[in-house]
């Protein structure tokens, strides 16, 4: 549960659903992500490595360069969070048909 | 399939949108809103008041087979407005959740089809993304599934 916690608090941060959107497309390294914000080199990285600790991205490493790539299987745990919650709802209000769907008949 | 039950929680957005098209009547829809028995069938929570007015309240408990409380929550109603509108507060007592406001909106779809808007708005994003993680509780399925048993000796 503290991983997806983390997670969580990952996505909440709008620089860091920028740069999820930026390396959706492409791999990128870390500097060409940077000169698309603003904000200080550091905390752009610092962004980087909370995505990558908990594995919303991934590093390659090619010659010196490291790339940034999005981790599909991680961002669709992400997604499944609502499931269950929409599950439960969809059980409740499949009970108020059932039960309601009874009064119909009787009218 | 189309989904039945949509839910849609945005991310970094302190609220949440779920909505519903029901193969019911929109006066039956709403009755199972309004009517505490009812209301007992489906939430398994028995509704110790249910002031269905503005500025009335309302409380729901569900105990279990020892008579310990496992669930209660309460709100005040801020709008009633029969087959159309429900404005409400919504609290579960002795949980981290807070207080989170309730828009339902009712609309017919045809003489047996209706519709229902779900809107919550929780006090922050953090807080609205703590509820979704506790709907992924396995106490909460179990509790479900305890419900679910309850209602079946009404078929």
């Amino acid at each position: 549960m503290n991983l997806r916690r983390d997670v969580f608090q990952a996505i909440a941060d709008p620089t860091r659903r920028a740069i999820l959107l930026l390396v959706a497309t492409q791999s990128m390294t870390a500097g060409a992500i940077a000169a698309n914000f603003d904000t200080a080199r550091p905390t752009v990285s610092k962004h980087l490595s909370i995505l990558t600790e908990c594995e919303l991205l991934e590093q390659t490493q090619s010659g010196r360069e490291i790339h940034y790539h999005i981790n599909a299987k991680k961002m669709k745990e992400v997604a499944d969070f609502i499931e269950p919650f929409r599950r439960m709802w969809d059980d409740r209000f499949n009970k108020i048909e059932e039960i309601m769907s009874k009064y119909k008949t009787k009218k | 399939m189309e989904l039945k039950t949509k839910v849609t929680a945005e991310e970094g957005k302190q609220e949440m949108l779920i909505t519903r098209e029901f193969d019911l009547p929109l006066d039956l829809l709403f009755r199972a809103y309004e009517d505490p028995e009812i209301v007992e069938q489906w939430m398994g929570s028995k509704a110790l008041k249910l002031d269905n007015k503005k500025h009335g309240g309302y409380q729901l408990e569900k105990k279990d087979d020892k008579g310990n409380v496992v669930f209660r929550a309460n709100g005040a109603f801020h709008e009633f407005i029969p087959n159309k509108k429900i404005t409400r507060t919504f609290e579960m007592e002795n949980t981290p959740a807070g207080v989170q406001l309730e828009f339902y909106e009712f609309e017919t779809l045809g003489e047996d089809k209706s519709k229902l808007t779900m809107r919550v708005l929780y006090e922050s994003v953090a807080q609205r993304d703590e509820v979704l993680k506790w709907g992924m509780r396995p106490g909460v399925n179990a509790a479900h599934n305890r419900i679910e048993e309850v209602l079946k000796q009404y078929k």
